[in-house]
C-alpha cells in the first residue's frame, strides 16, 4: 500500500490543476477544492493508519532504486505532518467558501490554495534534499501569490519583505545542498546519515549543518530572522493567514527536526546547544513583541514565533521524552494557531476591524464566540486541561529531566506571558464594551455556517486533545522513537538497495 | 579551474548581498538575481570540474571511463535555474505593482506594516 504516498501530493495538485481549468466558474471551483479536500483528508488518515502498523511507508519514484532515485518516505511524524495539513486544508477549504471575496476567486485563489497545499505535502514526503527543496520553492512561490492577492498596499509592502527573506534563504539552502553533495556525493536523507558519519572533515560537516540550520531557521520565523513574518502575515486574507500561520512556518519546523535527527546527529553537543539558545530567544523575542501590539492579527503572528521556541527546545534538548514533547506541541499548535486566525476573521467580518481599540462588546452579544475563543486562548497559554496544557508540560519536564534550567525557567515565563497577551484580546475584543461608534456596529449580525464549521471543530479537536490526550502521546512516542533511532529510516529506504 | 569559479561565487555573493542591502527595491531585485546565480554557481562548482570527459557510455565496453563529469549536479543546476527564473519574474512583478501601489522605490518608505 505504499502507493498511498504519493496520493496526498497528487490530489492537492490535481485539485490545482482542475480549478485551474475552471477558471470562469466560480461555484465549480469551489466544489473541486471541497471535494479535493475531502479526499485529502481520507487519504491522510487512511495513511497514517498504515504508517501506525508498518512503521514506515517508502515509495521509490520510477523504480530507481535509493539512492539514485527520488525516494518518498513516511514516517510516524510525516504521516502526522500529513494529517494536520489534511485537517488545517479541509478548515481552510470550508472558510474560504464564504470568506473569498468573488475577485479574488477569479485570480486563482483556490488553485494557489491547492498547490500550496502540494508543496507542503511534498516537503513532508520526501526523502531527498534537493526535492525538499523544490517542494519549498513550489510552496513559496503559491505562498507568494496568495499573499499578494487583492494587491492592496499593506500587502505589497508585507510581500516585499517577505519574498525577499525567503529567497535568501533558499539561496543558502541551494548553496548548502551544493556543497553537501560536493562533501559526500548523494543527497538522499538516509544515505546522507550513513555516509555523514564517515566524513573526515567533520568540521565542514558543522558548517553545512549551521547553513541548513539558518535557511530553515527562517522558513520557521526563529531568531533572529523572523522579522518578515510579523511584516506580512497579518496582511492578506483571513483564511490565507490561517493557513500561512498553521503550516507554513511548520515546514521549516519539521526540516529541522528530520535534519538533525537522521542526518545532522555527529556533533549534538554543538548543533543543538545552538538550537537551544536559539530556541530561548525566539520564545523570549515573539512573546515580548506581542506585548506591545494592538492589532489582533499581529499579536497571533508573533505569538507564533514565540511557540516555535517551545518547538526548537524540544528538538535541542533531544531526548526521547523532549522529542514527545516537541511532536506534541507541533500538532496542538498547528490546530490552536489554524483556529484563532479563522476566529479574529469572524470579529472582523462582525466589527469592520482588527485593532483592539476599536472592538469591543462581543461577549455581550455573541457569548458562544467568545466561549470558542476562549479554548483555543487559553490553550495556546498553557492552562490545563487543554491541549497546550500537555504540550508544554512535557517539553518542560523533558528540560527539567536533563536539568536545563534556562529553557525551563523562561518556557514557564512565556508561558505566563502568552497568557497575558491572550488576555489582552479577551479584555480588549470581548469582555469590555463596544466603544460608542456611529451608527454602531452590529455585532448580531448572522454568520455563515462555512465559517463557523471549521472553527467549531477545530476548537473541538483542542478540547479532545486535551481530555484524551492518550492516542496522541502514543503517536508522538512511536515518532519519537523512530526520529531518535534512524537506523529504522535508513534500512526501510536503503533497503532495496543492499 | 575551481579557485577561479570559487572566487566568481564569493564575488557574486558579496555583490548580490550589497545589492539587496541598498534601498531602492530596483537594485533588491538585482541582488536577488545575482543571489539564486551565486547558489547555482555553487551547485556546479561542488561536484569538481571535469574537462572533456563527458558521461557517456561506451558503446562496446558498456562501462563508464573513471574520472568523467558527474552529470548530477548538472541535472541539479538546471532545475534550480528553471525555479530561480520562475521566482525571479514573480519578484521583478512585485516590484512594479509595489512601486505603483507605494509611488515610491526606497525601502525606507514601505514601513507601514512593521510598526
Amino acid at each position: 500500500m505504499s502507493n498511498l504516498l504519493f496520493l496526498p501530493i497528487f490530489i492537492s495538485l490535481l485539485g490545482g490543476v482542475l480549478t485551474l481549468s475552471f477558471w470562469r466558474s466560480i461555484r465549480w471551483q469551489k466544489r473541486v477544492t471541497l471535494l479535493s479536500a475531502t479526499a485529502y483528508l481520507t487519504v491522510a488518515v487512511l495513511l497514517l493508519g498504515e504508517v501506525r502498523q508498518e512503521g514506515y511507508l517508502v515509495l521509490q519514484m520510477g523504480s530507481w532504486a535509493a539512492p539514485f532515485g527520488i525516494t518518498l518516505v513516511a514516517d510516524v511524524l510525516s504521516a502526522t505532518m500529513i494529517l494536520l495539513t489534511g485537517i488545517v486544508g479541509f478548515s481552510a477549504a470550508l472558510y474560504s467558501m464564504a470568506s473569498i471575496p468573488d475577485q479574488h476567486v477569479r485570480f486563482g485563489y483556490f488553485s494557489l490554495l491547492q498547490l500550496l497545499l502540494a508543496g507542503v505535502s511534498g516537503a513532508f514526503l520526501t526523502g531527498d534534499v534537493f526535492n525538499l527543496f523544490v517542494w519549498f520553492e513550489v510552496m513559496l512561490l503559491s505562498s507568494f501569490g496568495l499573499l499578494t492577492l487583492g494587491g492592496e498596499r499593506n500587502q505589497m509592502e508585507g510581500a516585499i519583505k517577505y519574498v525577499t527573506i525567503n529567497l535568501f534563504s533558499s539561496a543558502i539552502f541551494l548553496s548548502a545542498i551544493g556543497l553537501l553533495y560536493g562533501t559526500t556525493g548523494t543527497l538522499n536523507m538516509a544515505d546522507l546519515s550513513v555516509k555523514l558519519v564517515g566524513v573526515e572533515e567533520q568540521g565542514l560537516v558543522n558548517v553545512l549543518a549551521l547553513m541548513f540550520m539558518v535557511s530553515f531557521g527562517i522558513k520557521a520565523g526563529a531568531f533572529p530572522l523572523f522579522f518578515w513574518l510579523p511584516a506580512s502575515y497579518h496582511t492578506p486574507l483571513v483564511a490565507v493567514s490561517a493557513v500561512f500561520a498553521g503550516l507554513l512556518t511548520k515546514v521549516g519546523v519539521y526540516a529541522l527536526y528530520r535534519f538533525f535527527s537522521v542526518i545532522f546527529i555527529g556533533d549534538i553537543a554543538y548543533t543543538h546547544t545552538i538550537i537551544l539558545w536559539i530556541g530561548i530567544l525566539t520564545m523570549l523575542t515573539g512573546v515580548l513583541g506581542a506585548a506591545a501590539q494592538f492589532e489582533f492579527r499581529r499579536i497571533l503572528s508573533f505569538h507564533i514565533i514565540s511557540q516555535i521556541g517551545y518547538m526548537l527546545i524540544a528538538l535541542a534538548i533531544f531526548t526521547p521524552l523532549a522529542i514527545i514533547g516537541g511532536v506534541f506541541y507541533i500538532v496542538h499548535h498547528i490546530i490552536v494557531k489554524t483556529n484563532l486566525f479563522l476566529i479574529s476573521g469572524l470579529t472582523y467580518q462582525l466589527s469592520g476591524t482588527h485593532e483592539l481599540k476599536a472592538m469591543g462588546g462581543f461577549y455581550r452579544q455573541r457569548p458562544w464566540l467568545a466561549l470558542v475563543f476562549l479554548i483555543p486562548a487559553l490553550s495556546l497559554a498553557g492552562l490545563p486541561p487543554l491541549s497546550g496544557f500537555f504540550a508544554k508540560f512535557i517539553v518542560i519536564q523533558a528540560g527539567v529531566e536533563v536539568g536545563s534550567w534556562w529553557a525551563v525557567g523562561f518556557g514557564l515565563l512565556v508561558g505566563l506571558l502568552t497568557l497575558f497577551s491572550m488576555i489582552k484580546i479577551w479584555a480588549e475584543v470581548f469582555w469590555k464594551a463596544a466603544p460608542e461608534t456611529d451608527p454602531p456596529v452590529d455585532l448580531t449580525a448572522k454568520l455563515s455556517a462555512w465559517m463557523l464549521t471549521p472553527v467549531v471543530m477545530l476548537a473541538a479537536i483542542t478540547v479532545a486533545i486535551g481530555l484524551y490526550g492518550e492516542p496522541l502521546y502514543q503517536l508522538a512516542e512511536v515518532a519519537a522513537s523512530q526520529l531518535l533511532n534512524p537506523q529504522g529510516y535508513i534500512d526501510a529506504v536503503l533497503g532495496g538497495a543492499r | 579551474m575551481e579557485i577561479v569559479l570559487a572566487c566568481c561565487v564569493g564575488i557574486l555573493f558579496a555583490s548580490a548581498t550589497f545589492m539587496m542591502l541598498r534601498r531602492s527595491i530596483v537594485k533588491l531585485v538585482m541582488g536577488l538575481i545575482m543571489l539564486s546565480n551565486a547558489a547555482n554557481l555553487v551547485i556546479f562548482t561542488s561536484a569538481g570540474v571535469v574537462h572533456g570527459k563527458p558521461p557517456l557510455i561506451d558503446e562496446v565496453s558498456k562501462t563508464v571511463v573513471a574520472g568523467v563529469a558527474d552529470p548530477l549536479p548538472q541535472a541539479l543546476v538546471l532545475t534550480a535555474i528553471v525555479i530561480a527564473f520562475g521566482v525571479l519574474a514573480f519578484s521583478v512583478v512585485l516590484i512594479r505593482r509595489a512601486y505603483e501601489e507605494v509611488g515610491n522605490d526606497d525601502t525606507n518608505q514601505m514601513n507601514g506594516t512593521d510598526t
